[in-house]
């Protein structure tokens, strides 16, 4: 790329966007934050953020129209990142506390409570990304990265489909096998914080800025 | 392989400066807790604790600039604590950039704070700090011989310090800051038994406080269920580097980042 791409952290209500946006800066993007539908459907990359509950989160993002900003940009491969909630919420359903709500429906499948002593996932862990993820290109297999969260997509249940690319599935571990982060066409995502995940979480950005 | 255990230092912050003497000569200002932040990112520190301990709330609002412009150039998870009584004190916390706020004294006077800090909020970004201590030979005793103290751990309350971390964890808290008043500053290690006994009442994540006084006390504290070390005066004096913590923990067979 030869200037700096722009991209749109879009403002729903959730969670701590400063950090996205610094984070994203940090990683040479130009970073606007706006619940505008024009611009986030414009940008040269969309970041939906999210923290908290599932249901505020898929609440929120539809009040701002999200789920069609979704459409628009994936129709016409624009790149997006989802990161931890704002990943979950692509996720058909989600179930929390016996409740269950609707996602985005990008992906099927269902996001809940992991089975695991310890609850949050809290704290630095690896990852198992495929070896031809870009995501993760030129990070050692070691590398650990931030996750905060007690609920996941604990299957992938979306099938390749001729002639569309597989998508590319990384997985985590904290008392069972979850996953951590999706490439599928335009539509990639994260179930850690890479903009809290230090110099790895970087790297990982500067990776997806390099696809814009 | 899995989540690692995590290395906290903590900062002790009064009107934006950090306090109890920091001995880093390699800092234009070791007073800036922004620059103390930035050290302790470099050098593998995991998460950040500031600790507000301002009189006023005057002073306080000085704490938000000082979050604000950490979390600006750190980009590990900060967690802010001291004198958070009200949903608006999390709100602004949360909307200066850190990621996780610390209740006390608080909720000890008014527990159901905790479950509704954790519903707005979500559980993630709500920690019970809890400073406890043996019950001394003249104090009330409680069913687990520790007790809840406020005022720095000069005062008891009474209140059974496990049932209280228990209490905290059912009513939705993410994470147990578990501070022994009795260790702390000794230097002689964490009170392990505490821990032990926390640990088997709650499944959310204990972040063991108190005592570190030398790179051996912290496998100890994880083996007794810590999944994550606090210290704060070893690491500003300079009598121990994360690296070194990290290495002795990586010796033991402990995983850290």
């Amino acid at each position: 790329m030869s200037t700096s791409p722009h991209v749109v952290v879009l403002d729903y209500g959730s969670g701590n966007l400063r950090s996205a946006e610094r984070a994203l800066e940090r990683a040479g993007a130009k970073v606007e934050v706006t619940s505008d539908s024009r611009a986030a459907i414009d940008s040269d990359g969309l970041v939906v953020p999210g923290v908290g509950a599932f249901a505020a989160c898929a609440a929120g993002l539809r009040a701002v129209g999200g789920e069609r900003i979704l459409e628009q940009r994936l129709a016409g491969g624009r790149p997006v990142l989802g990161i931890c909630v704002g990943m979950q919420v692509l996720f058909e359903r989600g179930v929390e506390f016996g409740e269950e709500a609707e996602g985005a429906g990008q992906w099927p499948g269902t996001v809940e409570k992991l089975h695991a002593d310890v609850l949050p996932h809290m704290g630095w862990n690896t990852v198992a990304a495929p070896p031809d993820s870009q995501l993760f290109a030129g990070m050692a297999a070691d590398e650990r990265f931030y996750f905060v969260h007690s609920f996941a997509a604990r299957r992938w249940e979306l099938e390749p489909v001729e002639p569309f690319t597989p998508p590319k599935v990384t997985w985590a571990h904290h008392g069972e096998d979850f996953v951590a982060a999706v490439e599928n066409g335009p539509l990639w995502a994260t179930q850690f914080h890479p903009e809290k995940s230090g110099d790895a979480g970087r790297r990982l950005l500067e990776n997806w800025l390099a696809v814009l | 392989m899995g989540v690692a255990v995590r290395v906290i230092p903590c900062l002790d912050v009064d009107a934006g400066r950090v306090v109890k003497g920091v001995n880093f000569v390699d800092l234009r200002d070791a007073g800036d807790p922004v620059e103390m932040a930035r050290l302790y990112d470099a050098e593998g520190a995991d998460e950040l604790t500031f600790l507000d301990v301002s009189a006023s709330s005057g002073e306080r609002e000085t704490t938000y600039d000082v979050v604000r412009r950490t979390a600006e150039q750190v980009f590990i998870p900060l967690t802010v604590g001291g004198g958070v009584r009200t949903n608006s004190d999390i709100d602004k916390l949360l909307r200066a950039g850190a990621d996780k706020v610390g209740i006390n004294t608080a909720a000890i006077a008014r527990p159901e704070f905790l479950g509704e800090a954790s519903r707005r909020y979500g559980s993630q970004c709500i920690v019970l700090s809890v400073d406890a201590r043996r019950v001394p030979a003249d104090g009330q005793p409680t069913p687990s011989g520790f007790e809840v103290t406020t005022h720095g751990g000069r005062r008891g309350t009474g209140i059974d310090a496990l049932e209280w971390a228990q209490r905290g964890a059912e009513l939705g808290v993410g994470e147990i800051l578990l501070n022994s008043m009795d260790a702390d500053g000794t230097k002689n290690g964490f009170d392990l038994e505490m821990l032990r006994r926390v640990r088997a009442l709650v499944d959310v994540p204990v972040i063991a406080s108190g005592g570190a006084g030398a790179v051996e006390h912290f496998a100890p504290a994880v083996e007794a269920g810590a999944d994550a070390v606090l210290a704060a005066s070893v690491f500003h004096f300079g009598m121990m580097r994360i690296g070194e913590v990290k290495d002795a923990l990586r010796e033991s067979g402990v995983e850290v980042r």
